[in-house]
């Protein structure tokens, strides 16, 4: 729902070296008012734009269409789809407490991530630019976590922290701190924290390395220059590095925030959305009420809310946030 | 090469439109009337090799059929399921569980009615069939019928010089001495919701009559206060801190961590679970013995004052369906799943607690021996109530169950999340 805006316009005379009857024109289809396209041409771009949208009609707006008019109906996901409610399920949904925690859980999961993910990358995104022993190694590190399979990693945190005999529980005892008695996956209190640090543990890799791949765009001759006016490293860092991040740092926090919307798999693995729906999501919701409760009315409704919430987020960041840098691109 | 470049791409687009057009294309099964697909969950010997010797042995008499025989796990099938539900393109022979799930595919005209096509059949099964009957007929034939009690570690329990309870009262105590000798008492799976939701239906069936939940599976309604009553004795139990650290977050069945695996590798004395939790064990110690010897069982304990019998079983079961539309050698297949040779079969590699009185006595198991015992003396066995409920129903009742056993909901909760999902099931 976001490329169309990311992405610069379709430059549909760029294959086309300036044929003999539009010599002064490269751009035909920018210029409102210029030479009227041929009937040549219009097949052209229908031939290679409808590959694209009969793939994005099939897989993006169907699918959605039919999530709507699920929401509408009561429906088993068998049998003839005939009972229709309106939008019963919608209320349904929004007055249904666990739904309205996993919103919030998702909202906290959304600023949390940034919150914590975002300085603490950009500290090490910083150090590792510097020259320094074992970079490309501490790099590789770093990134590993974001390699592993969601699934995979989900696992094996779920078996550290198991109460008692988990590694965690064994590490912390060693230590003098006595672990909660549930383990932190099965306090209710502690899981959304628990998942949290697991997260973190997850996506820092992928921040650092966008925050170093933003930083090898700025150029040599800045450093240079604020050298030579004598500005500490710090100085450089705060005033010229950080600022010319900006870009990516904007998009950073876009992928993220979306990521945490979606949030699905993780906490799947981890509590299931458990325990006591301590650490739902409107992912894990939608799940347990479709293919797990057979209530696709309510599923469909659950999807259409989570859907909206994150259009409307990822379309006010693109106002707000994102405008300038993609104005630049164009 | 602009002209290829073009030509390429209209190709291109016509292909993807074909493709397009193959997809939105009816979905009717390929199969003719002497093709017939089977779909279980068998996936491991001796079940797999069983099934295919049995599949083929009914080729074999029946010349010119072809049955083509799916094993699948069992989460798989499930899901496989699910999506051929949704679709009506169902393989001909499936599994159902009974209960409100069957009754919601028979009214979505899925199943066949087998009443008069295995009329013998049903006779000889006698009163196992009841889950799976809707308004007096009968859609599926179960084929393996157990009961959940309490599974425990005989040396732990002589350890600490305890004896299977008789009373829900003894049983907080035979916990108490476990703990007091150092032995954690019973491991809980409630993150998977179900396992702690067992504790509540067979309190249920110990403070309900039978006709009370008759009727409550009939029409949904949860008034009776005997409902309540069931959970206030599940949160007294929970009070009192039996269960192994962490069990909220604990999974049933999945690796040596889950509660069958504490159970399996002596971390815990006991653990209430179904009558497959033999094999789960097995499954998940490296020798694959799971607790052998050790293995001891007890029924679920009284209730004091409750309504309900105490030797009434709380179980469920399999049961092989024939879906709408199928050939009809399909029901032949069915039928012949349930003779006394593939029920002996079945019992002889300890697949589970067959149904047909002539072939009990054919499991080698002990333990499934005694099992089979206490389900035949029980003056009824009542399904799971996720399952009878049906899935809406059940998925709310055991997360409100599951809510209670954290400490977040009442047992009238409980019994308001049910109706509210009754009721807005319509």
């Amino acid at each position: 729902m976001t490329l169309p805006s990311l992405t610069a316009e379709p430059d549909v005379g760029a294959g086309d070296p300036a044929p003999a009857e539009r010599p002064d024109t490269v751009r035909a289809g920018r210029s409102p008012g210029g030479r009227r396209t041929t009937a040549r041409e219009r097949l052209e771009i229908v031939a290679f734009v409808s590959p694209a949208l009969v793939l994005l009609g099939l897989f993006v707006v169907w699918p959605v269409l039919s999530a709507v008019r699920m929401s509408l109906y009561r429906w088993r996901g068998f049998g003839p789809m005939d009972d229709f409610v309106g939008l019963d399920n919608y209320r349904r949904v929004l007055t249904d407490d666990v739904f309205t925690q996993a919103v919030t859980h998702n909202l906290v999961i959304v600023v949390l991530s940034i919150a914590i993910q975002l300085p603490l990358g950009l500290a090490v995104a910083l150090l590792l630019n510097r020259r320094m022993r074992g970079r490309g190694v501490v790099r590789t590190l770093i990134f590993v976590p974001y390699v592993l399979a969601e699934v995979i990693a989900g696992v094996i945190w779920f078996q550290l922290m198991i109460p008692d005999t988990g590694v965690v529980d064994g590490l912390l005892g060693g230590v003098g701190v006595t672990p909660p008695d549930q383990g932190f996956l099965g306090t209710p209190g502690l899981a959304l924290w628990a998942v949290m640090a697991v997260l973190t543990w997850k996506y820092l890799g992928l921040a650092i390395l966008l925050l170093l791949a933003g930083l090898q765009s700025v150029p040599e001759e800045v450093y240079e220059a604020a050298q030579l006016d004598g500005a500490s490293w710090w100085q450089t860092q705060r005033r010229i590095v950080v600022p010319l991040l900006g870009p990516t740092i904007r998009t950073w926090c876009f992928l993220s925030m979306i990521g945490s919307l979606q949030l699905f798999d993780m906490v799947w693995v981890l509590t299931g959305g458990g325990p006591a729906n301590a650490t739902t999501t409107m992912a894990t919701y939608l799940v347990t009420q479709g293919t797990q409760r057979g209530n696709y009315g309510i599923a469909g409704a659950a999807s259409v809310v989570l859907f909206v919430i994150g259009v409307v987020m990822a379309a006010l960041y693109q106002r707000l946030v994102l405008r300038r840098d993609t104005e630049d691109a164009r | 090469m602009r002209k290829q470049t073009r030509v390429a791409a209209l190709a291109l687009v016509c292909a993807t439109a074909t493709l397009t057009a193959a997809c939105g294309g009816d979905d009717t099964a390929a199969g003719d009337d002497n093709t017939i697909t089977w779909w279980h969950n068998s996936n491991n010997e001796p079940g797999k090799g069983f099934y295919e010797k049995v599949a083929a042995d009914f080729e074999d008499a029946n010349p010119g059929v072809t049955v083509e025989v799916t094993a699948m796990a069992h989460e798989d099938m499930v899901d496989n399921l699910a999506a051929a539900f949704q679709s009506g393109d169902l393989p001909d022979v499936y599994m159902e569980r009974g209960g409100g799930e069957l009754a919601a595919h028979v009214d979505a005209g899925l199943t066949r009615d087998l009443t008069d096509d295995a009329a013998d059949e049903i006779e000889a099964i006698g009163g196992s069939v009841a889950g799976w009957q809707v308004d007096d007929r009968t859609y599926a034939l179960p084929f393996s019928v157990g009961v959940v009690g309490v599974w425990y570690n005989r040396d732990e329990f002589e350890a600490a010089g305890v004896t299977p309870p008789t009373t829900m009262s003894e049983w907080e105590q035979v916990n108490d001495d476990l703990k007091a000798a150092g032995i954690a008492p019973l491991s809980l799976g409630a993150g998977d919701t179900w396992p702690a939701a067992h504790y509540w239906y067979y309190a249920a069936v110990r403070t309900c009559s039978q006709d009370v939940l008759t009727q409550a599976v009939a029409d949904l309604d949860f008034a009776d206060p005997c409902f309540v009553e069931a959970g206030e004795v599940v949160q007294d139990f929970v009070a009192t801190e039996p269960f192994n650290k962490g069990f909220l977050a604990t999974p049933a069945q999945e690796g040596a961590s889950s509660a069958s695996g504490l159970l399996a590798t002596g971390k815990v004395a006991s653990e209430m679970q179904g009558h497959w939790e033999p094999g789960v064990m097995q499954g998940l110690t490296d020798d694959g013995e799971g607790l052998g010897d050790k293995t001891g069982w007890f029924p679920f304990p009284a209730v004091e004052g409750g309504a309900g019998d105490p030797t009434a079983a709380l179980g469920g079961g399999d049961a092989w369906a024939v879906s709408e539309g199928a050939p009809d050698t399909a029901v032949d297949l069915v039928t012949y799943l349930l003779s006394e040779d593939v029920q002996r079969g079945f019992a002889e590699n300890d697949m589970g607690l067959p149904t047909l009185p002539s072939a009990t006595d054919a499991i080698s198991d002990p333990v499934l021996a005694d099992l089979i015992e206490v389900r035949d003396s029980a003056p009824y066995v009542q399904l799971y109530f996720d399952t009878a409920f049906g899935e809406s129903v059940g998925g709310a009742m055991n997360d409100a169950i599951a809510l209670m056993f954290a400490g977040k909901a009442t047992p009238q909760d409980v019994v308001d999340a049910m109706q509210q999902a009754a009721d807005d099931q319509g």
